[in-house]
């Protein structure tokens, strides 16, 4: 939920009006937000907007005092459609907004090129949801994120691919998330010791997968790995059991969503696919969260529960620095050691996550329930 | 003799009065709307040169090209392998662009040379096939060699450089700061005047009155000894390479590339501002170009709008962009199929026949 | 399992889902010489129509049968679409019938991209789940290859549709009045044919075969989906291209040819350029085939008089 027009420009006149009269004791910080709000991902988007949104009201209500003064958190969120383009532009009208930081995006593809804007502008920027290894290994130090990256959730998809069966088949459907997760995959099987027999690709847009099913059938994997999201695992998962094929199905974090279990129906028991992070319900504050999210927004679609944290990791840096300025609060924030709700949050010298533990969840009477957490 | 000395004058005082108008805008537009509309500023340029392009292809040689954002998909590829750590290269821009350039109009050639006996309907359709090859080909080409980085994109490309000048970091210029969207807005603004340049000298051309009589008849342009082939190829050339010089650009003003910029509805997109702006008439594109960039940011403010009348958004904006584009090409072919600013030429043809 | 017989019939389901929307395609190429891009649209309007109809009757009237219902669903679908394909004609094409080619064409596509957007803010953007299980989920083998019931239903009803459409060209007034209107528009007029009820008659059959084509698609992949309509139409229109447009029987030999095409080309290309070409390329070879065609035999493979001018 983007401010309104009205809203945001009092805010604006407020704000303005504050930094320069009544600095003394009370100041505004801008966090910005940006995520697909519209288009085909827009309701993982605004999740995300939502789980920030949770945490900075939270904040909010402790009345924080941060440099001596009293700040207010306000965000500003940002619809970035998915679209590489937008994102740079969204980025810019945030950054000219004077965000203190930012939180986003939701993909790798919009969360790249605006991580470009974030560290010329020296804004420290957190994705709850981003993937890619690229984002943290172009040497910016403004880029963080606060979720297991392809290559840490591959590693851990290999290896259980690997125990599960000697022989793996895999298939990706050439996205950035797809393709960068199988092809982790397909290195960690093989170190563990299992036998890739296919490779396979799709795309996201199909929905017919007899032909690389078939030829999959032929090579007699026990597992099949699809690195993509539900609307291509569901429909795959249905022509598996059409063509007889008896090997496990195992997914990433795009195929662990209700709506897999619905596309697929009968077809989607025992698929097995994982999220990066502990179960909520294992997590100290974890049933908390859930309680007053769904309270105040509803279902939690994907990503909530890392924007949030996201935005208490930040606000938490801006805290041990005692400044919500980027300069003084970014060395902070590079260490930070903070329990979410979502695991314990620290990061790397790239500002990826240190550790990630992921769980397994499999289709069991038509949901998903708990198989195991793997600490990596 | 007076009067005409008086009017050269006034000529040139407007394009004076012009030049120092778009040599301002960027700050005019960061003082009244934010940095963020400078950058939005720079895409607008960019879809210019799109568009000015494809109006070669569509608007004067009324060859239907719905695969065009192929070559602007080659243009930014060819920037990125060249400038950036992916095969650890970082050649100058003017040596770049050419080749970006020349690589797409070579693509435009191999479009164009199988293509030169479809007219029409099958042309359109075989064009679009060809952008949705050349989309599959770079989403795929990470294996088994990797030359594209596939779906994974290129990042980290390098920004023009002028003398060791940066346009990617803000600079101290006389006194003046100016930061990067600013400094692309020139160096695409100088781009855009020189595809103008090239657009009007080809319009009243041979070569341009060639494309117009092709369009027109291809049967009367061969008989009265025009070279068709050579003619059509040149057309499919002349637009992939302005497409080419806007990817290059594109690459590096946006420092990332990836598969997923230069989907079809990107080619639908520019074709939608020439049709809109006026197929063949430069002004037209140029106007079409702005508007088709600009509409769907001042569409954002109607979710705001929504939200502060109704308390919640009932159409998302950024869906009702593609619903107008899809209506405007409807209502537009229908009732003004010339476009806003027709060509005069245009206008009668695509004026009823008798049936 | 057979791997080769298998793909064949891969190849073959996912053909007759292409050749029943060329069917479409092809008869107003035929009458018309208009690329209806909107056709897609059309099938997809018809799934997602027939899906909303099917969810309601499930809840209203849960303890009818299965079939009973998808059928409700379907015979909903067809005259909405047909409605819909009407409408269309009237509105998009026919103002524009003696325009320049690429006014209609430029037509087309907006109203493919109105149609998609409608449907988005109907249906919304997440794809839409088509219950399966109302539908028979009998599994056969034949030499070796698994089918579905919901898959030999598709092979027999394109199959049918196809004779039907034939027969009707060829044997009743309207076809002949078809036949003439795609001749000699002029003629056909001047011979009392009234070519505007001809070709409205053709957009509404035409219309009718998509909503069949759509109810058929979703059936057998469980779901539905405001995009699905796009790249489906596009490669039917190859496969009626491969074909012969302007032919029926035509439109049917290419589409089965061109989901053969696929499904081998995907399992198979792998092995036959030593890695160098994956499974990925599956949706190329359509365009291949579109290519290659109108390039070096434009008139396709059963091609028809009426293109000469390709």
């Amino acid at each position: 939920m983007k401010t309104s027009l009205l809203t945001l420009s009092i805010a604006l006149a407020l704000g303005l009006g504050m930094t320069t009269a009544q600095a003394a004791d009370a100041v505004t910080v801008k966090i910005g937000q940006s995520s697909p709000l519209t288009g085909p991902q827009a309701h993982i988007g605004k999740d995300n907007d939502n789980g920030v949104r949770l945490a900075i009201d939270e904040i909010n209500a402790t009345k924080p005092t941060i440099g001596g003064k009293v700040v207010t958190f306000e965000v500003m969120s940002e619809d970035d459609q998915a679209d590489p383009k937008t994102a740079t532009i969204v980025a810019q009208r945030m950054v000219d907004e004077e965000i203190a930081g930012v939180i986003g995006h939701l993909n790798s593809g919009a969360t790249i090129p605006a991580s470009k804007v974030y560290s010329d502008n020296n804004v420290p920027q957190i994705s709850p949801s981003a993937t890619a290894i690229k984002y943290t290994a172009q040497g910016f130090k403004t880029a963080y994120r606060v979720m297991t990256n392809d290559e840490q959730q591959g590693k851990v998809l290999g290896a259980y691919a690997a125990k599960l069966g000697k022989k793996v088949a895999i298939i990706d459907d050439q996205t950035a998330y797809g393709q960068g997760l199988a092809a982790e995959v397909e290195k960690a099987a093989k170190a563990a010791g299992a036998e890739v027999v296919a490779v396979e690709h799709t795309n996201d847009k199909a929905t017919d997968f007899t032909a690389i099913l078939t030829s999959i059938k032929g090579k007699a994997p026990d597992v099949i790995f699809f690195g993509g999201m539900d609307p291509q695992g569901a429909p795959m998962a249905k022509q598996m059991r059409q063509l007889g094929i008896k090997a496990q199905f195992l997914g990433g974090d795009g195929m662990q969503t209700p709506k897999f279990i619905e596309l697929a129906g009968a077809d989607a028991e025992g698929a097995i696919a994982s999220i990066p992070g502990l179960p909520l319900d294992k997590m100290p504050k974890g049933t908390d969260f859930k309680q007053k999210f769904e309270a105040k927004y509803g279902q939690i679609q994907l990503y909530a529960p890392y924007a949030y944290d996201a935005a208490y990791v930040m606000v938490d840096a801006m805290k041990r620095a005692d400044s919500t300025d980027p300069e003084k609060y970014l060395p902070e924030l590079a260490k930070t050691s903070y329990e979410g709700v979502t695991g314990k949050i620290s990061f790397d010298a790239k500002g990826d996550l240190t550790s990630g533990p992921i769980t397994l969840y499999t289709v069991k009477g038509g949901k998903w329930e708990t198989l195991e957490t793997i600490q990596p | 003799m007076n009067v005409l000395e008086a009017l050269r004058g006034k000529v040139w005082l407007s394009a004076g009065l012009l030049l120092i108008g778009l040599l301002l805008l960027p700050f005019l537009v960061e003082a009244g709307l934010g940095k963020s509309w400078v950058r939005i500023l720079d895409f607008a340029l960019l879809y210019i040169m799109l568009a000015l392009g494809l109006n070669i292809v569509v608007g004067y040689a009324g060859l239907l090209d719905l695969g065009y954002v192929a070559f602007y998909a080659v243009g930014a590829y060819c920037w990125a392998l060249l400038a950036s750590p992916h095969f650890g290269l970082d050649l100058p821009f003017w040596l770049i662009l050419p080749i970006g350039a020349a690589t797409a109009a070579l693509f435009g050639v191999l479009l164009g040379a199988p293509t030169l006996r479809l007219r029409g309907d099958y042309l359109a359709i075989v064009t679009l096939g060809f952008g949705e090859i050349i989309r599959i080909f770079l989403n795929n080409l990470n294996s088994p060699v990797n030359i594209t980085n596939g779906p994974q994109g290129i990042t980290q490309i390098e920004p023009v450089k002028l003398f060791g000048f940066s346009l990617g970091k803000t600079q101290e210029i006389f006194g003046l700061t100016l930061s990067s969207p600013h400094m692309y807005y020139y160096l695409f603004l100088a781009c855009v005047a020189l595809v103008v340049f090239v657009s009007m000298r080809l319009e009243n051309s041979r070569i341009g009155r060639a494309w117009v009589a092709i369009r027109e008849d291809e049967m009367a342009a061969a008989a009265s000894g025009i070279n068709t082939r050579n003619i059509k190829l040149l057309a499919f050339a002349m637009g992939a390479t302005f497409g080419g010089l806007s990817g290059g650009l594109f690459a590096s003003f946006q420092g990332f590339v990836s598969p997923e910029s230069f989907n079809l509805m990107e080619s639908i997109m520019i074709l939608a501002m020439i049709v809109l702006g006026g197929m063949g008439n430069i002004w037209g594109v140029i106007l079409g170009a702005l508007l088709v960039t600009m509409i769907p940011e001042a569409l954002r403010y109607t979710g705001d709008l929504q939200r502060a009348l109704f308390g919640q958004v009932f159409i998302d904006p950024a869906d009702l962009r593609m619903l107008l584009f899809g209506i405007a090409l409807v209502l537009m072919m229908i009732f003004r199929p010339a476009g806003l600013l027709p060509s005069k030429q245009r206008k009668r043809e695509l004026a009823e026949e008798a049936p | 399992m057979d791997i080769f017989a298998q793909q064949l019939v891969n190849g073959l389901v996912l053909g007759s889902v292409y050749a029943l929307v060329a069917l479409g395609y092809t008869l107003v190429y035929g009458i018309l010489e208009l690329i209806n891009f909107a056709h897609g649209e059309t099938t997809m309007m018809g799934a997602m129509i027939s899906i909303t109809v099917i969810g309601a009757m499930v809840g209203v009237a849960p303890d009818l049968p299965g079939v009973i219902i998808v059928l409700t669903g379907l015979l909903v679908a067809i005259p909405s679409c047909m409605l819909l394909g009407y409408s269309i004609e009237r509105v998009a094409y026919r103002p524009l019938r003696h325009a320049p080619r690429l006014a209609p064409l430029i037509t087309a596509i907006g109203l493919s991209i109105v149609l998609q957007n409608v449907a988005m803010l109907i249906w919304g953007k997440q794809y839409i789940a088509f219950p399966t299980t109302l539908l028979p989920q009998g599994r056969h083998e034949i030499f070796g290859a698994t089918i579905t019931d919901v898959q030999i239903m598709i092979l027999v009803l394109t199959v049918t549709l196809m004779a039907g459409l034939v027969t009707m060209v060829n044997r009743t007034r309207l076809g002949r009045a078809m036949r003439a209107t795609a001749q000699a528009p002029a003629v056909a007029q001047l011979m009392g044919v009234n070519i505007n009820a001809v070709i409205s008659a053709t957009f509404v059959i035409g219309a009718g075969l998509a909503a069949i084509a759509g109810v058929m698609v979703s059936a057998n992949y469980g779901q539905a989906h405001y995009h699905m309509g796009f790249l489906l139409g596009l490669k039917a229109f190859s496969a009626a291209v491969l074909g012969g447009i302007g032919n029926l029987t035509g439109a049917m030999l290419g589409g089965m040819l061109l989901g053969i095409i696929e499904a081998l080309g995907a399992g198979y290309i792998g092995a036959l350029t030593g890695g160098f070409l994956g499974s990925h390329y599956q949706d190329i070879f359509a365009f291949m085939v579109l290519i290659l065609v109108l390039t070096l035999k434009p008139s396709g493979l059963l091609g028809s008089k009426s293109v000469e001018r390709a």
